[in-house]
């Protein structure tokens, strides 16, 4: 049965421009890549199969990671391979395809889950290029495909700033869901975990069959599957569990039940700039263009590849990350604000009760309710020494001390970074923490920093 | 990119003046950023940021004690004139009291902050950090809790001790384990003790130089019928008799609440125009303050409770051994009274909350509070030295608050290990 969970740390921040349910046909990509540096745990340059000029259809092999030659990564889009862009030391950042007017997909036949032995349905996952769409926690890397996980957790709700709502955008897929569902039920030597919205009345994924449910209530991080994890079921020293995406698992569904790699979803556009924010139907690694023009209020803003709170920085061309389900866009704040610090010309979002959530108007009693922030990129303060507590711990609704674990982190101290529950956290359930800090402190990135050590010492 | 303001662009054209030199840099970058809150645009993972920043919630603790500071001034001037057996009711002479005040105030403030603020800047462009806003407090605490007649120079000496040894030695803001303004205050008590402690020094007799340029001084004088000054004693030879300097903890700590309330009301020790520190007399206001920190999160209610818990246990405890020693007048003080005597309320709102050398964890900060009023009580009542306990007992629980925090860490791991075994 389902159990619900009753968060109550964490903060909702309201921006304007969240995309409600309007959909938009016409924002249609040309370009789509496949971005290696999404992967996490693997090489900076995998072994490329294809060159410049290449034809592909949706499904044909990319690139291979070199310890796992086994792992295809595959076109999303059948065109042709038009640029292959590099980074720092030659990494690969991005393999980027030309899409077809009509899009061409390879067969990998369809097969029902149930009927075929799961080492076929690992086999068929491997080669088709769904297998990198399952990731791995602790760490968050992605699968090992050698090892039967303990559970899978699937969180059925997004709780980030302008994420899309995936009753919403998910409404005509739950047939693949289910599918997808089922294949992973034989993948986990556990069970799948479904993490629900418990504000909800009635879900669209509360039918689904051969998983377990949870329902969760409460702001913002309560929809990642971290939290989620923590609170279903812990992840302790030598567990390993896998996440999948709810977008995911319909791919999943899709190639068993239709037998091609399509990663068709809805990913949103939103954000204070944007025009019309909407959801809009694309492939995995969409190009970004097509949304922005003639969308954006301004033209000095900065384009996110995923939530304002835990995404990349996408420059103009780059597409969109595999992991990642919305562009959300923001209006640079590289301006001085008198006197800003103490009297702030507009509302910002905060969970200091010294900034409510209003803003000075004109008008009598000249303050306005702040409903949705106009948020921009502004840091609202230099960096500084550690100096205020209990911030941190009011935005993260597990049982795990973030300060302490960060100071760990920076000490190199393995164990106490072991003991203080390392393994349970990635970037984005800490999130909010860099997003309070009065001090402005890195905390994604040093907690990165930490995940990293711990996987390079095995 | 929006449009840059007038005033900005003046201070721009100030910048390139300055770049060469370190610590004008440093100075130029301080008044700059709080004049603007600065350009700086997001660049890790997280691409909005609270509102809140250093300067804000460091202002807002100055906020906090504003009031405090006021009383504090018409206090100084109130208890001079009473010494003198001049202008016996509050409000008489109210404009004197507060001129008075006012220039006794404003030298220790300027003192406080040139030292202060001079040895942070310094410190700042040597080690090539922006100026951080820590002492932007401890500024405004320092001539707070100190006597209203601590010598100049004294302060000067004190608060340079505090910021170098206790700060700026182990890193500067954040980084200090003992309190900034309590470090000055604990180097003043130890190392000129009676100008801080007795009967005698928490009422300012003299005049200063601002004193006497603004009149004040020959208009005294003048009420008094004097045309100068007496050769012998100076002005202490005019402190009428009867009035005493004494605090109500002196009092009590020699003849218990009977000694008290003979010479103040309660009411008098509640509004606080009785001789003591220079912020902390009215309780009122302090309650003001604490409540203004506590709703506004900038200080750790959990850590006010804390204290105020552990001194109301102690209190109690200290009454039941008190009736074992009939002869222990201090002992006998019902504990209910020593909420208002004293600067336990100011110690609490400002002192204890420090956050950086608080406990940090949300458990710890109980304990922390806790143990600071149970051995706040200790030190206040049991010691026969001196009779007040909270500067004491805070810098002795700044020192124990990361063995504090290290046991709530340690019960996380036990928690988080127990699972393991358990599964």
């Amino acid at each position: 049965m389902s159990n619900t969970f009753k968060l109550k740390k964490g903060f909702d921040i309201k921006l304007v421009g969240t995309p409600e349910h309007q959909y938009v046909e016409n924002f249609k990509s040309s370009t789509f890549a496949v971005k290696p540096p999404d992967y996490n745990g693997i090489k900076p340059i995998p072994k490329l199969t294809v060159a410049v000029g290449d034809e592909v259809i949706a499904g044909d092999q990319i690139f291979f990671d070199k310890p796992n030659p086994d792992i295809a990564f595959c076109a999303p889009v059948s065109g042709e391979i038009v640029e292959i862009r590099r980074g720092e030391k030659r990494a690969i950042s991005e393999v980027v395809i030309l899409a077809d007017e009509k899009i061409k997909f390879k067969d990998f036949g369809a097969e029902h889950p149930d009927r075929i032995s799961e080492e076929s349905i690992r086999e068929k996952l491997l080669l088709s290029g769904c297998w990198p769409l399952i990731r791995q926690r602790p760490f968050n890397v992605m699968a090992d495909p050698t090892i039967k996980p303990r559970d899978i957790f699937i969180s059925c709700f997004d709780t980030n700033p302008l994420a899309p709502d995936l009753e919403f955008t998910l409404r005509d897929d739950m047939e693949y869901f289910q599918t997808g569902i089922d294949v992973l039920d034989i993948l986990a030597a556990g069970d799948v975990y479904l993490g629900l919205n418990g504000k909800l009345d009635r879900s669209l994924f509360s039918g689904i069959r051969k998983a377990k449910v949870n329902s969760f209530t409460g702001p913002h991080p309560a929809g990642n599957v971290g939290v989620q994890i923590h609170h279903a079921k812990p992840i302790s020293k030598g567990d390993v569990v896998w996440t999948v995406h709810p977008y995911d698992v319909v791919t999943i569904g899709r190639l068993f039940q239709k037998g091609i790699y399509d990663t068709s979803r809805m990913f949103t556009i939103g954000g204070p700039p944007v025009d019309y924010p909407a959801n809009f139907k694309s492939y995995l690694g969409t190009g970004i263009s097509y949304a922005l023009e003639n969308n954006l209020k301004e033209d000095n803003v900065r384009v996110i590849s995923g939530s304002p709170l835990s995404g990349q920085k996408l420059s103009n061309g780059q597409h969109l990350g595999a992991f990642d389900y919305q562009i959300s866009v923001l209006e640079e704040g590289d301006f001085h604000e008198l006197f800003g610090w103490m009297l702030p010309s507009y509302g910002r979002p905060s969970l200091s009760p010294t900034l409510p959530p209003v803003e000075l108007t004109s008008k009598v009693p000249f303050v306005k309710k702040v409903e949705a922030f106009n948020a921009n990129t502004n840091t609202h303060g230099e960096k500084r020494a550690f100096v205020v507590s209990g911030q941190y711990e009011k935005v993260l609704p597990m049982d795990i001390l973030p300060v302490h674990l960060l100071k760990a982190i920076l000490s190199k101290d393995f164990d106490l970074m072991e003991g203080l529950g390392i393994y349970e956290v990635v970037e984005e359930d800490l999130a909010l923490c860099e997003f309070v800090c009065t001090s402005k402190f890195d905390v994604q990135e040093t907690l990165r920093e930490g995940l990293n050590m711990m996987l390079e010492q095995g | 990119m929006r449009k840059a303001s007038f005033l900005r662009k003046q201070v721009d054209k100030l910048k390139p003046y300055v770049e060469n030199n370190k610590l004008l840099h440093t100075v130029f970058d301080g008044f700059d950023t709080f004049l603007f809150a600065p350009d700086e645009t997001t660049e890790s993972r997280t691409h909005i940021k609270d509102g809140i920043d250093l300067k804000r919630t460091m202002v807002y603790v100055v906020l906090g004690m504003v009031l405090c500071a006021l009383h504090g001034i018409i206090n100084i001037g109130h208890q001079h004139y009473n010494s003198l057996g001049l202008y016996p009711n509050l409000t008489d002479g109210l404009m004197w009291k507060a001129i008075y005040g006012v220039l006794q105030f404003i030298p220790a403030f300027v003192v406080v902050h040139l030292v202060g603020l001079g040895i942070e800047f310094f410190f700042a462009a040597k080690k090539g950090h922006p100026i951080e806003e820590g002492f932007l407090v401890s500024g405004f605490l320092i001539p707070l809790i100190m006597p209203p007649d601590l010598p100049l120079w004294m302060l000067a000496v004190s608060v340079a001790f505090a910021v170098i040894i206790a700060k700026e030695a182990f890193g500067g803001t954040g980084m200090n384990i003992l309190n900034i303004a309590l470090t000055a205050r604990v180097f003043v008590f130890f190392a000129h003790p009676t100008f801080i402690s007795g009967d005698e020094c928490w009422v300012s007799p003299d005049y200063n130089l601002l004193h006497t340029i603004a009149g004040v001084k020959a208009h005294t004088l003048n009420m008094l019928g004097l045309d100068r000054v007496p050769f012998e004693g100076g002005w202490k030879s005019l402190i009428v008799d009867g009035f005493t300097g004494a605090t109500p903890l002196g009092l009590a700590a020699k003849g218990g609440w009977d000694s008290v309330i003979q010479n103040y009301s309660i009411s008098d020790m509640i509004l606080g125009f009785i001789p003591g520190s220079v912020g902390e007399m009215n309780k009122i206001l302090v309650l003001i303050g604490a409540a203004f920190l506590a709703f506004s999160g900038i200080a750790s209610w959990r850590i006010m409770l804390g204290m105020l818990f552990g001194t109301i246990v102690m209190g109690i405890l200290i009454n039941i051994i008190g009736g074992q020693y009939q002869d222990n007048l201090f002992l006998q003080v019902p504990w209910y009274y020593h909420l208002i005597m004293g600067s336990f309320l100011f110690a609490m709102a400002f002192m204890a909350t420090d956050p950086v050398t608080g406990a940090q964890t949300d458990p710890g900060k109980w304990v922390y509070g806790f143990l600071i009023g149970v051995s706040g009580m200790i030190i206040r009542v049991l010691n026969p030295a001196y009779p007040e306990g909270w500067m004491l007992a805070i810098l002795l629980l700044n020192v124990f608050a990361p063995l504090i925090d290290h046991v709530i860490v340690n019960r996380n791991i036990k928690r988080r290990l127990a699972r393991v075994r358990q599964s």
